[in-house]
Parts: structure tokens; C-alpha cells; sequence
């Protein structure tokens, strides 16, 4: 599914990544924990490709292809997505709107035909409703005035509907309240079939109470400095990051 | 971002063809010789001659206004011709059947394409070319509910009581340089006329498109809605596209008469000029209407052609408790400059106005608003909410607001808000994770931005203007 090989990034010309390697086969969820400034949520822009992340070497096959190569909404169609940490708001386009057009351009690059309307409607509803998001929403601007975790539904809301191959979760448990996070959980975990694989990014054990990671990796300075099970992020939880960033060093 | 916007702002003109027919066109210059030319050749009667020789005589006193928020080279009113019309129109076709068929390949290169209209939309389209109306269609239909839709040429000689009784009430002759201007030497354009207590039974539309190389083009409407009527109004506008900058300097005249209601709808699409700036129209428009009792009137407009536009259609709100709308989109990209905005006087007492002024800009393009509320003291309980938006695509281009207000009574209520944005990297890079491209992210945020417009905009125009903002758009960001 996707294989990194000794990616090297930098953001604004400070090295974040330093030769990070990680393969992860379909079907498995891959926590990433780490303290601050560990490069967490650049492991996610990089691989999507946001502007101002530089990669300096490395290779990341994605699906076969190589995924650097690849432009922003290439890499989604392709089925790689990215739930922000931070969703903006696009005022006066509505989340119908929005979303038909994106489930359009994934469907297209299938090979699969638009969807109707109507059709698109019902799905739409049916989803929202699995979040726990009233449909009333689809017809606001997208995030146009959500609260935190309203906006951090409408993105497992545009995950399920957009069912990528690769989900990438950028600290979607930050400012979450118990109820929201199982919610956001729930959603993660109804997806989960086997083949579409997962990478949790997270500063809390919290979350994985809820989504159980097969691999947990501790992300320190720019590099993967130990995996293990879900187990090493109660071990985490209890110790704290100090000890991995000496032995990191 | 810069970059991205760079490569999007980069389009060819996709109306940009010009019509191979031949043309009856005046030599250039301007004097009253040429006054008198047009109107013999419009049949006029002795008065419209009189009331043009009038404006003649004061446009050459005046001077250019030279207060918009734009800049361009002096225009030389003698290298221009005055008068032009498709050589075809001698036999003056009676039916859409009996039209020079490049005229209508034309409009169907336009996009209207008007066997379509006529069959589909229910819209009569009063279609101009180079100053002479080609074609009216379902006019048979409007005369039934008693409805005057007409070239103004035709109406000035078939109603010249009700043509004599309005013209130039609302923008007289000195109103300014361009009124002036028109006044003396416009060509055609459409005349409305909505009798009491009748509700217009359809849309009722204008193209002018103007054709014919170094020609001004000078159109001048008049709707008058009598006493509880209603009628809504739409003229598109689009030009070929030539190096040359040609000038259009418009006039409409509104008169909403006690309870009726008047709402107009502009998508105006003429020729922006190229990337480096050259060519393209330059649109100085006059635009106002007189609301009595309890009438209202409403502009939309939808601006994303010209190179220049100076344009502030207005409501004079002179009955009691009548409402004054405007509802604006300006789209400038590249070097386009668009300095537009609305007046709302207020004279009656508990009038109303809403102004929503959205302006986008691109590339190396100025935008400009530009408003004036007045309230006059006996305008007791008046009120105002004005919403000025301004979007920035880029970092080379601008936007200015230059709002007045002036309030001479103190039970008036005036609200003013405004707000500069720029179409963000977080925006754009969250469409494109989804799936999108660039040139369809923007358009769709710049749409979001101007939802609140469109949705004024009869449907079917709210859908073209989407599209044409998407055209217009089109290499600004990549």
C-alpha cells in the first residue's frame, strides 16, 4: 500500500523528516505518536503534498506509483486523504456542493460514473447522519461557523463518502470531547474492511483506546525512533517521550 | 501561491470572434452633422432631434470626469464613428426566419442561441447588434398582456407620447459627460413599458454586442412600469475582441410608478482586453431609476468583462415607503480596472435600501467600490445596510472602497460593513486534497464568495454567471 524509504523533508529550510522509512500494508492501522515538533503532522502534509513542504530525498510508492511525482488532487484520486488537524472554512460553497465534487473527481479517475443528485443526496444524508452530524449541514458552507468538533466530523464525513484507500488522521482527536472522539472513532473503525489501511497521528494514548493501531511508531526529530504494539502507547502514556528521544539520539 | 495564481490567470477570451458582415458604418468624428445624420436615419420626428441637438450642445461644454480609480489614455471623440449597422438590416428582417444566419451563428457562438431561448427559456430576447435591433421576439406575446418591448428607435416613433413623457427624467441630458454623450447620439438600445396593475409574463432580455471595429456603441433603455406592475429586466453583453479599445457608453433609465416593481439583472461580459492589457471595451454606463410610492428597484449586476468600468447604477428613492437594491459582482483580472458601485437617495420617508458590493480581483487588476447613500432631511425613518466584500487572488492586484455617506435626517439608520479577503493556500490546498484542481477550487470559493448575489439573478442567468466567473478565472491559479 504505501512503502517510504529514507524520506529526508524540510519546511521553511529547517529539516523536519530525517530519513523516516515506513511500509504499510492494506488493511493496518499505524499509529504515529511523538512529542512536539517531531515532524507528526509533516509526515501527513508531505505525503499529500502541501505546498511549502520540500521533500530533499527519499521515495514513496503509494499503490505502486510513485507518489512524489504525483500532483495534490492526483494524489488524492488516487485514494489518499488527509483529515486536517485544522479544517478552514470556504465561505458560501456549500458541503453538498463541495463534496459532490470531490466524490465526482474520485469517481472519474475510477472510472466511475458521476453520481446523480439525488442519488448523491441520499448518500450524503445517510453519512452525515453516521457522524452524528445533522444533514442540515450539507447545506452550510463547508465549516462556515462548525465548532471544533463539528468540523472534525464533517472530515470522517468526507473520508467515508470519499472511501480512500490510504486515511490519514492529522490529530483529528485534538480538542475533542469524549463523545465527539468516540463518534470520530466509530467512523475510523466502521471503516476498517481489511484493505484500507490507516495512520493515526496523535499526542494521546487517548485515541487508541478507540481505534486500536496494529503498529504504534514514537516519532522523534525527524525520524521513527521505535515501533511496537498498541501496547507501547500505554507504555508511552506512563513514561512520557524523554527517555526515546535520548535513545534517538 | 503566487505562482499557482499566475498560471490561472491566464485565459483566452472565449467570445472573442469577430462576424463577417458587412457593415453600413459612418466615418469618424462628431459634430452636428453626425447628430442629425443618426437621426434622419432613424426616421426620428422633430422633437427627438431637438432633445438630441440639446445634449450635443451641452456634452461640448463638459468635460471627462476624471475622479474614478482608473487610468487610461485620453479617448479621441473624433477618430470615432457614431453610427454602424449590419448592411443586411436594410431589408429589415420581420422574423427570426428572415436573419442574416451569420447573426445568428453568432449568438449561437455566444451561447444564445435564440430559436433555443424562444422554444425553452420563455425569454424574449431583444437582440443588438451594433446599434439596430435585429430581431424581437415573442413581442406578439407581451402585446397581448398589453406589454411594450421594443427598440427605443421603433418605440420613439410608435409611442412618442410615453417615450417624450420619460426619456431623460431620470438621467437628463447633462446629467454627465457620458449621459451627455448618449444622449446625442445613441442608436438604439430597448424600450419597456409595464401597464397598471400588469405583471410581466416573462423575463424579458437584451444582448448588445458590439461588433463593428472603431465603434462606439451608445444604447440607451427606457422601462417604465406603470402602477403595480412588475417586470424583470436582463441584458448580457459580450464584444469580439480586438486590439483597439472601444468605448460603450450606456444609458438605462428607470421609472417604477406608484407599488411597482422593477428588478434588472446585468451579466456584462465585453471584451476585458489581453494579458499585457491591450485592447478591450471601455464601459462608462449611466444607470439609474426613480422609485414613486411603494415601489421598488433592484439592481443585480454580474461584471466580469471590460477593461474599464465605471458604472453605478441608482436608485432615486423619491416615494414614501419605497426600496432601492443593488447587488453587485465585479470580476477584474489581469489589467481590467472596475470602479463601480450605486447611489441610494433617499428622499421619501421609511425608504429602504440594501447595497452588496462583492469585488474580486486578479492578477495585476484594480478593483474599486464605489457608493454614496444620501439621506435628504424630510426622508424621516430611512434606512440603509450596505455589505462591501473584497476577495484578493494574487498579490499584484487591488481593492479600493470608497463608501459616502451623507445623512441630513437623525432618525435615519445607515449600517456600513466591509471586508477584505484573500482566496487562501489553506483554502485551496484543502480542495485539492479532496480531489479537485486548482482552477476548479478557485472558481468554486470565488462562487461561494458571491452566492449572495447570484441567488438575486433569475435561475437560469445565476447558473451562467457561475459559469462565466469560471471562464473568467480560468489561469489565475495553477
Amino acid at each position: 500500500m504505501l512503502e517510504i524509504h529514507n524520506l529526508n523533508a524540510r519546511v521553511e529550510g529547517a529539516d523536519i523528516l530525517r530519513n523516516l522509512s515506513l511500509s504499510i500494508k492494506p488493511g493496518e492501522v499505524h499509529a504515529i505518536m511523538g512529542p512536539n515538533g517531531a515532524g507528526k503532522s509533516t509526515l501527513g502534509n508531505v505525503l499529500s503534498g502541501r505546498p511549502g513542504y520540500e521533500v530533499t530525498s527519499g521515495e514513496v510508492l503509494f499503490n505502486g506509483k510513485n507518489l512524489l511525482e504525483l500532483e495534490i488532487e492526483e494524489r488524492a484520486r488516487e485514494g489518499l486523504f488527509l483529515a486536517f488537524q485544522y479544517p478552514v472554512e470556504i465561505p458560501g460553497v456549500t458541503n453538498m456542493e463541495f463534496l459532490k465534487a470531490s466524490v465526482d473527481a474520485r469517481r472519474k479517475h475510477l472510472g466511475m460514473p458521476d453520481l446523480s443528485s439525488f442519488d448523491f443526496m441520499k448518500l450524503a444524508r445517510e453519512t452525515s447522519k453516521k457522524v452524528s452530524l445533522d444533514p442540515a449541514f450539507l447545506k452550510r458552507g463547508v465549516n462556515e461557523g462548525f465548532s471544533g468538533g463539528e468540523k472534525k466530523r464533517n472530515e470522517i464525513m468526507q473520508m467515508m463518502l470519499l472511501e480512500p484507500n490510504l486515511c490519514i488522521l492529522d490529530e483529528t482527536d485534538s480538542g475533542l470531547d469524549i463523545d465527539a472522539l468516540q463518534v470520530v472513532a466509530a467512523g475510523v473503525n466502521a471503516m476498517r474492511d481489511g484493505k484500507r489501511s490507516f495512520i493515526v497521528v496523535t499526542h494521546y494514548q487517548r485515541l487508541l483506546d478507540y481505534i486500536v493501531p496494529d503498529y504504534v511508531h514514537v516519532l522523534a526529530a525527524g525520524r521513527i525512533v521505535k515501533t511496537g504494539g498498541k501496547d507501547l502507547a500505554l507504555e508511552l502514556e506512563a513514561k512520557g517521550y524523554a527517555w526515546l528521544e535520548d535513545e534517538g539520539a | 501561491m503566487t505562482e499557482q495564481v499566475e498560471s490561472l490567470i491566464r485565459k483566452d477570451y472565449s467570445a472573442g470572434f469577430h462576424t463577417n458582415i458587412e457593415s453600413d458604418t459612418l466615418k469618424p468624428g462628431l459634430d452636428e452633422d453626425v447628430v442629425r445624420f443618426i437621426s434622419a436615419k432613424k426616421e426620428e420626428p422633430e422633437w427627438m432631434l431637438e432633445w438630441r441637438l440639446k445634449a450635443f450642445r451641452a456634452w461640448q461644454e463638459m468635460v471627462e470626469p476624471t475622479w474614478a480609480h482608473v487610468h487610461y489614455p485620453t479617448i479621441d471623440f473624433q477618430s470615432l464613428s457614431y453610427y454602424s449597422a449590419p448592411k443586411s438590416m436594410a431589408d429589415k428582417p420581420k422574423s427570426l426566419a428572415e436573419v442574416d444566419p451569420e447573426l445568428l451563428d453568432m449568438y449561437a457562438k455566444l451561447g444564445i442561441p435564440l430559436h433555443e431561448q424562444e422554444a425553452l427559456a420563455g425569454v424574449a430576447v431583444d437582440a443588438v447588434i451594433d446599434s439596430v435591433s435585429v430581431v424581437t421576439t415573442y413581442r406578439a406575446k407581451l402585446e397581448e398582456a398589453g406589454v411594450i418591448f421594443c427598440p427605443i428607435s421603433e418605440a420613439i416613433k410608435r409611442f412618442p407620447e410615453l417615450v417624450r413623457k420619460y426619456l431623460g427624467t431620470v438621467v437628463p441630458q447633462k446629467d454627465n459627460f457620458y449621459a451627455a454623450l448618449n444622449s446625442a447620439v445613441f442608436s438604439d438600445g430597448s424600450f419597456v413599458y409595464i401597464p397598471k396593475g400588469t405583471r410581466c409574463p416573462m423575463e424579458l432580455s437584451t444582448y448588445f454586442r458590439i461588433n463593428e471595429i472603431n465603434t462606439g456603441q451608445f444604447e440607451r433603455t427606457l422601462i417604465v412600469a406603470d402602477e403595480g406592475s412588475y417586470v424583470s429586466y436582463l441584458e448580457g453583453c459580450t464584444a469580439p475582441m480586438r486590439d483597439e479599445n472601444q468605448l460603450h457608453a450606456a444609458v438605462v433609465e428607470l421609472v417604477a410608478l406608484d407599488d411597482a416593481q422593477i428588478k434588472y439583472s446585468t451579466v456584462q461580459n465585453w471584451y476585458p482586453g489581453d494579458k499585457e492589457g491591450k485592447g478591450g471595451i471601455y464601459n462608462f454606463v449611466t444607470k439609474r431609476g426613480i422609485c414613486h410610492r411603494n415601489a421598488r428597484i433592484s439592481w443585480t449586476q454580474v461584471e466580469t468583462g471590460s477593461a474599464i468600468t465605471w458604472k453605478y447604477p441608482s436608485c432615486i428613492l423619491k416615494g414614501d415607503n419605497s426600496v432601492g437594491e443593488f447587488y453587485s459582482v465585479a470580476l477584474t483580472n489581469n489589467f481590467q480596472q472596475a470602479d463601480t458601485g450605486t447611489k441610494m437617495i433617499h428622499i421619501g420617508k421609511n425608504t429602504r435600501s440594501t447595497i452588496v458590493a462583492k469585488g474580486i480581483s486578479a492578477g495585476r487588476s484594480q478593483s474599486a467600490y464605489r457608493g454614496l447613500v444620501r439621506i435628504n432631511a424630510g426622508a424621516e425613518g430611512a434606512r440603509n445596510y450596505t455589505q462591501c466584500d473584497s476577495l484578493l487572488i494574487g498579490d499584484r492586484c487591488g481593492a479600493h472602497t470608497f463608501p459616502y455617506i451623507e445623512s441630513k435626517n437623525s432618525s435615519a439608520q445607515i449600517e456600513h460593513e466591509a471586508t477584505t479577503s484573500k482566496v487562501s493556500d489553506d483554502q485551496l490546498f484543502l480542495c485539492q486534497q479532496r480531489g479537485l484542481n486548482a482552477e476548479k477550487a478557485v472558481s468554486m470559493i470565488v462562487n461561494g464568495f458571491c452566492r449572495e448575489v447570484f441567488k438575486e439573478l433569475p435561475m437560469e442567468f445565476a447558473v451562467e454567471a457561475g459559469k462565466l466567473l469560471e471562464v473568467s478565472l480560468e489561469g489565475s491559479v495553477g
